[in-house]
């Protein structure tokens, strides 16, 4: 039997081969699998007319970028993995390195909870959509909910719970549309979603050939897909009710490190460590913008949109943020300020700020004075009137 | 020390991409045409050839990048940091000065790409000069280190010792400058992969990951099946001409550029920047009189109007007037069940039969009869998601016919009309006296304030002045 060169015959491997058709053999399959793949690409170049670069040249530009840290989070004592908001604009959860896990109301800079896991890196955090419970994990495998107690006394990780259970670390985790479901993505190379109650595992995801490293539920309308990203370079689109792998996009050099929707669900954007960021047309189902620039070498860990989708901030293993114009395709800014890699990011549930956390153990709140698109205002309020 | 200096694999990889492309800067720079002019330095009273200033860095990254100060200092601080540019004054402190300090390149056999990671045997030759050199150089981690090192090669410690002596004799004999260059380069390349414990790690990777080669997911016929089963499935697929595509984002971000808060600013301020909350407090779930932007929104989409509680209650109202109220009831069911507990499946399913499949029902839906037909076959076996054909056409009816008829309505045109455009928030005369941020009660308050009354009688307000602020 012909094996590929690089693929090592153990026992486990020879009853993989035993599963094969007459006529098929493993190299069989995998060329067929590429010819296959070359011809998808073929007909995706078809339908492309035209250039996000050149429709967007009648956009208006954008004016100096101007944003400010409005807040510092101190009080992690080592590097933070993971941030989320809440649906009430103002609090936070963050996750670090050393296994703590706090709430914060960003507003104020108060810690409102903190919690112990029994693990470290913890690399995802969720907050539910009521704001009344958390969920987290890390190197423990597990994605653990925590119902936020207002009880000052009570020791919170009394009420842990234990939902989802992967063979390797868990590398995101977020809410469905209610707190009774949980989706997560893990090192062990699949996504799945589950039910909070009874920890029951719902539906599992897989079709990635290595670690999966970030996730991000789409907005639609009929709210059923998800987004996957990871180590095999692979994006992939899911459906949340037959668990097949609807769409795929394989575009980037290097191991993607976050995934995001476009506010209308008809794309996403994702960070890699080839220090792009790509935006990706669903319907188009292409690529159809990169964001990068020569000065910029490190990988890319976090992104997200702003309300109008206009503007993706991303957050970098250089340490800084950078800014881009998702329709022309050009840098609007570049943010210092953190000492170490940037490693979350996101943008407030009203857009009125976005919050990056960082390797600095740090979180910082940011905030825009005067409105890019301030060319557009004819001044004040009379736009409104 | 770091988690994963142990494994070659993923991680390697992955540091691979930044170094290679810093390399290629370092290349640049040393371009004899393109790059960067070198001249001697003087080190006291020594000169040290083919050095440059901290100064030449950053203006050549300015010209060749075409980038503020700012970020050629950055760029220029990262080179530094990982070990291709190190400073000949203060060699302990791996930072790029914008001033006329010297600095040089490393030499590639140092670099961090090519010897990585270090090996103990190295360091264990390296500590051993710097302590038969001069007898207290070894800082305190340093001792630390050159302990455990000596108990763990104790069995090659002779040759350590020897290689240490051997090449501390070579040194002498070298010219001063070349002697400053060398322990330079090589302080650097230590001082970045053994650094300080608590200091600054740059090699610090996180978590091991892994790769397709060392893949954990088996690379078996079942694998190359489903990919050439999704591709086929992907070919067959409708996609959409780009120019219509991209003519949506345009649209869109047209569309919603009022409503980004950072495009457009926000009223009556952001409260970010103002420390007020107003603009929170009147865009609340149960505020009297929405703004006009949120009643505007609600005519972007059906999703729109829909995903505000407000939108969706005044819709509601809307419908009762029309007498097809039952339609939004039979969604907001649907999904409730679809993202509620699994426990209550069962119980949601008879439920919505009950109120609004069952003949006679008392809010009969008006699905179409192959739809209903599947629907009931399916409630024999509840799950889930036996409700979504039905709760999508019901979705789609009312976005086609009744949402559009809505917006329309003097119902909508009433909504529109007194809503309340709020004044702009002059920025105060006296800005650096700071308003108190007010605390806001929890999520996790509210609603065991409403579980405990048992209806919600406009549960707070978020922002409401309640100044004791907790801290733990």
């Amino acid at each position: 039997m012909n094996s590929p060169p690089h693929f090592i015959c153990t026992p486990f491997s020879l009853m993989a081969c035993q599963g094969l058709a007459s006529g098929e053999t493993l190299k069989s399959l995998k060329a067929e699998s590429e010819t296959l793949r070359k011809k998808l690409e073929e007909e995706r170049k078809k339908l492309h007319d035209v250039e996000l670069e050149k429709v967007a040249e009648k956009a208006e530009a954008l004016g100096e970028l101007n944003m400010k840290t409005r807040r510092t989070l101190k009080g992690h004592g080592n590097k933070v993995l993971c941030m989320d908001w809440c649906k009430d604009k103002r609090r936070i959860v963050s996750s670090s390195q050393d296994g703590k896990v706090i709430v914060w109301d960003a507003f104020t800079t108060n810690k409102e909870h903190a919690v112990t896991m029994p693990t470290t890196w913890v690399m995802a955090c969720a907050y539910a959509p009521s704001g009344c419970a958390i969920a987290c994990g890390g190197l423990d495998n597990k994605c653990s909910v925590y119902p936020l107690s207002l009880d000052k006394d009570e020791n919170l990780a009394a009420k842990k719970k234990s939902v989802a259970m992967h063979t390797n670390y868990l590398s995101g985790c977020t809410f469905t549309n209610s707190d009774m479901q949980i989706l997560t993505s893990s090192g062990d190379g699949t996504s799945a979603l589950w039910d909070v109650e009874s920890g029951q595992l719902l539906q599992s995801f897989h079709g990635h050939s290595a670690d999966v490293l970030t996730l991000d539920l789409a907005p639609s309308e009929t709210g059923n897909t998800f987004v996957s990203g990871g180590s095999d370079k692979k994006a992939n689109v899911w459906d949340l009710r037959s668990g097949q792998n609807v769409q795929s996009f394989d575009t980037h050099d290097s191991d993607i490190n976050c995934v995001k929707y476009y506010p209308s669900g008809d794309a996403f954007a994702s960070a890699s460590d080839d220090s792009t960021c790509r935006l990706f047309d669903l319907r188009a189902d292409r690529e159809v913008s990169i964001y990068s620039k020569d000065s910029i070498m490190f990988g890319a860990a976090s992104v997200d949109f702003s309300l109008s989708g206009r503007l993706l901030f991303a957050g970098y293993n250089d340490y800084t943020i950078n800014v881009w114009d998702v329709l022309k395709g050009t840098r609007v800014a570049i943010l210092f300020g953190h000492e170490n890699r940037v490693s979350s990011l996101r943008v407030s549930p009203d857009g009125t700020a976005f919050c990056s956390g960082s390797w600095d153990n740090t979180l910082r709140v940011r905030q825009e004075g005067r409105g890019v698109g301030r060319e557009l205002k004819q001044g004040g309020t009379t736009l409104y009137g | 020390m770091t988690i994963n200096t142990l494994t070659k694999g993923g991680a390697q990889r992955e540091q691979m991409y930044c170094l290679r492309k810093m390399e290629r800067v370092i290349v640049a720079m040393q371009d004899p045409d393109m790059g960067m002019k070198m001249r001697n330095q003087r080190l006291l009273i020594t000169v040290i050839p083919h050095a440059m200033t901290g100064n030449d860095v950053i203006e050549w990254l300015i010209q060749k990048y075409n980038i503020t100060e700012e970020e050629a200092r950055h760029l220029g601080g990262l080179l530094v940091q990982y070990g291709y540019i190190y400073p000949l004054r203060e060699p302990r402190s791996l930072l790029l000065r914008s001033d006329d300090s010297p600095y040089r390149f490393q030499t590639p056999y140092f670099w961090t790409s090519s010897r990585w990671p270090a090996t103990e045997l190295d360091y264990a030759i390296y500590l051993a000069k710097k302590n038969i050199r001069k007898q207290g150089e070894l800082v305190d981690y340093e001792k630390e280190n050159y302990s455990i090192l000596h108990k763990r090669i104790n069995h090659t410690w002779d040759f350590v010792v020897m290689q240490a002596r051997e090449q501390l004799r070579a040194s002498k004999q070298r010219r001063k400058a070349d002697r400053i260059v060398l322990e330079c380069q090589e302080q650097a390349y230590w001082l970045i992969n053994k650094p300080c414990p608590g200091a600054f790690d740059v090699l610090d990777l996180g978590p091991e990951r892994c790769n397709v080669l060392s893949s954990r997911v088996a690379l078996n016929a079942d694998h190359y099946r489903r990919e050439i089963e999704h591709s086929r499935r992907a070919l067959g697929r409708n996609r959409v001409k780009s120019s219509i595509c991209l003519e949506s984002f345009m649209k869109y971000s047209e569309q919603y550029l009022h409503h980004d808060p950072i495009m457009s600013g926000c009223l009556p301020s952001n409260p970010w920047i103002s420390d007020d909350t107003s603009h929170w407090t009147i865009n609340t779930d149960m505020v009297g009189i929405p703004t006009r932007l949120r009643v505007e929104r609600w005519s972007f989409s059906f999703m729109e109007l829909l995903n505000d509680s407000m939108g969706r209650r005044e819709f509601m109202i809307y419908l009762e007037k029309e007498f097809s109220a039952e339609n939004l009831c039979f969604w907001v069911a649907c999904e409730d069940l679809r993202h509620g507990e699994s426990s209550k499946i069962i119980l949601k399913v008879e439920e919505v039969y009950k109120n609004f499949l069952a003949p006679g029902a008392a809010r009969w839906v008006n699905i179409d009869s192959k739809t209903m037909e599947r629907t009931l076959e399916g409630i024999k076996r509840p799950h889930r998601f036996i409700m979504d054909d039905a709760q999508m056409h019901i979705y789609f009816l009312m976005k086609k016919d009744s949402y559009p008829r809505y917006l329309k309505s003097e119902l909508y045109k009433n909504m529109l009309a007194k809503a309340i455009v709020p004044q702009e928030t002059k920025k105060s005369v006296f800005p650096f006296m700071r308003r108190q941020r007010h605390s806001s009660p929890s999520p996790a308050m509210v609603t065991q304030a409403t579980e405990d009354d048992g209806k919600a009688k406009g549960a707070g307000p978020t922002g409401t002045s309640s100044t004791t602020n907790s801290q733990i």
